[in-house]
């Protein structure tokens, strides 16, 4: 399932001498195709993770609208958004994102757990074993290394299956070994028929990318 | 829900230190209110009952009834005491204009040497005339009350055969009357033959209560105004023209304890009121500190596919598990110090004292643990409204 955003722009107030309007991200018209990789790179303060925002439902953009195939996510409520971007979009944020009272095992169910389903051990195990912290299964966060909450993270996106995988910076902390294993498997997760965003800094990052586009003062173009 | 409750006990239990701390802040709300209002509704039940116990409109003594104890001490507080008039005074009494009914009352205060089961006031009443005592007797007892028969209040230990040495004259327990937070509580009942018998056989024994003739001794009269009198009036009557004597009007005695009782209602008003404020506000700057250190794992929950809604009832659910969990400990802890305390209570206060029923006590436990929910859940709405409409795209960039 493809991922479009049409026209979209966000627009901040901050106080400036210049203007007191700023566009993180100028209108732009994006799809992020099902089976491809697609990497965006760019400097800090780009617009990068802003459009990741807008794409993954979890900012409205100040114009033009995201469809996911022909749902526009932002026609409906907060509650349709959160369901459709629990089922269908997986999305490794910045930084550590684990809840701290879960153990990892319980933080990577958490997707299932939220809306009450089922889900045995099973996947989550293998997706934990695939980022290689399947022994920390009953460990809590706060015992965990920066890369090993990145790798939880992952794991979490990945529990789904979602159509759309949108990682911001997933490699960031990780070891070379390590950014390499992650990369493997978001390249895998496209072949598999996901769309797959990837924001990142990792100039490895583009030898597993379909894609390169650069963000620039919220303009994305083609590197 | 089921997802909610679990996220919320899990959540609690990783911050065990915050968490108690939150409860015993939600433990101040109920116990303030639930203590201090069972304290307050204890002083009204007691004014209340002593007022139907008095049953009386005027209450006449000998003047020289202070010197050995008053009526106020003697039928408040307990405090054993006797004073005496010849009975002529009742049939002087009885005819003034006003006086419907007029009834004489006997006050003998048991010894505590060895003639004498335990150290009580014991109270004589005309069963022919009596209609302060009688009817409450009714309640507990519906026989009548015969020669050697005795009426104990709710306080007095029976013992195993029902009966009770005074002034070394042995008389049976026939009932046991109902509990009235008075001095009340702690008296024996018998009927004028009775008393008057106990009278002669401590003076007998060298008790010197009264020089005169103890056939014709009396305590005090209770009167009834009739109707279209002032009850005002007719004590002025009486104090007016039967000498020796003093009328006192039982609103006058009521309203006394009223005034106790109302003073004390406004200092544990103000002490909840203050406990209240005080606590709510430190609840509610906890919330708001909590909140700002939560920012994150709400985003989160947010990137994972929690809607607000989702993200409220959560909040919600901790602040309801704080505030219940607390309010069921404040509640208790406040049980614990009224009920095993209460006579402690009612010494310090001087004031009549008796706990509401079980039914009233239950729906004040219920009311006291709501409201102290309710007022925990609102304390926490506000910080929870402003964490769920959080910028999450923000949130997480910030730390990243």
């Amino acid at each position: 399932m493809e991922l479009r955003a049409e026209g979209v722009s966000r627009r901040y107030f901050r106080q400036s001498k210049l203007s007191n309007v700023f566009f993180a991200v100028k209108e732009t018209n994006f799809a992020l195709p099902a089976g491809k990789l697609t990497e965006i790179t760019g400097r800090s303060g780009s617009g990068k993770s802003t459009l990741l925002h807008m794409l993954a439902g979890l900012l409205a953009p100040t114009t033009g609208r995201v469809l996911l195939g022909d749902t526009d996510l932002y026609a409906l409520d907060d509650a349709e958004r959160s369901k459709l971007r629990n089922e269908h979009i997986g999305v490794i944020p910045q930084g550590q994102t684990a809840l701290r009272s879960l153990t990892v095992l319980e933080n990577v169910k958490l997707p299932c757990l939220m809306y009450g389903d089922e889900v045995s051990d099973e996947i989550p195990m293998s997706l934990l074993e695939r980022v290689g912290i399947a022994a920390l299964r009953d460990a809590y966060p706060n015992e965990l290394s920066g890369g090993e909450l990145r790798r939880l993270a992952i794991a979490r996106a990945l529990l789904r299956r979602p159509r759309v995988l949108l990682a911001d910076e997933p490699t960031s902390n990780l070891d070379d070994e390590n950014t390499h294993a992650v990369l493997r498997l978001l390249r895998q997760c496209a072949d598999e028929g996901a769309a797959v965003l990837l924001v990142t800094h990792e100039r490895e990052a583009a030898e597993y990318a379909d894609r390169v586009l650069y963000m620039s003062d919220g303009v994305l173009s083609a590197e | 829900m089921k997802f909610e409750k679990d996220l919320s006990v899990k959540n609690l239990k990783r911050k065990p230190a915050r968490t108690a701390a939150l409860v015993i802040l939600s433990a101040f709300l109920s116990f303030s209110i639930f203590g201090g209002s069972l304290v307050v509704m204890s002083l009204q039940n007691g004014l209340k009952s002593y007022e139907a116990r008095l049953g009386a409109d005027i209450i006449v003594v000998p003047n020289q009834a202070r010197s050995h104890g008053t009526v106020d001490s003697i039928l408040l507080q307990g405090i054993p005491g006797y004073f005496y008039m010849d009975e002529s005074y009742f049939e002087k009494i009885s005819v003034r204009e006003g006086v419907e009914i007029a009834s004489p009352q006997f006050f003998l205060a048991s010894a505590s040497a060895g003639c004498c089961s335990v150290a009580v006031q014991i109270i004589g009443f005309d069963p022919e005339t009596d209609f302060s005592i009688q009817p409450w007797i009714r309640e507990s007892y519906g026989g009548a009350v015969g020669d050697g028969d005795l009426i104990v209040g709710s306080s007095i230990e029976i013992p195993a055969n029902r009966k009770l040495v005074f002034y070394n004259n042995s008389y049976n327990v026939v009932a046991q009357l109902d509990e009235t937070g008075t001095g009340l509580d702690t008296a024996v009942y018998a009927n004028m033959s009775t008393i008057r018998e106990m009278l002669e056989s401590s003076t007998k024994q060298g008790f010197r209560y009264y020089d005169g003739d103890p056939a014709r001794a009396i305590s005090s009269v209770m009167i009834k105004v009739g109707d279209g009198y002032g009850i005002e009036d007719v004590a002025n009557d009486i104090n007016v023209h039967v000498r020796k004597v003093e009328a006192t009007q039982a609103k006058s005695m009521i309203s006394s304890i009223a005034g106790g009782l109302t003073n004390v209602s406004r200092v544990i008003g103000v002490l909840v009121v203050v406990i209240w404020i005080l606590a709510l506000a430190i609840l509610m700057v906890a919330f708001v500190m909590i909140s700002n250190e939560r920012t994150k794992e709400f985003a989160v929950l947010r990137v994972v596919g929690a809607s607000e809604k989702m993200l409220k009832r959560l909040l919600r659910t901790e602040s309801i598990i704080i505030s219940g969990v607390g309010a069921l400990c404040g509640a208790a802890a406040a049980a614990l110090v009224v009920f095993p305390f209460g006579g402690l209570v009612k010494r310090s206060l001087d004031l009549p004292y008796l706990l509401p029923d079980a039914g009233v006590t239950a729906a004040l436990l219920f009311g006291s643990v709501a409201l102290s929910v309710l007022a925990g859940s609102l304390t926490s709405a506000a910080s929870a409204r402003r964490l769920v409409k959080n910028d999450t795209g923000l949130i997480l960039r910030e730390d990243a």
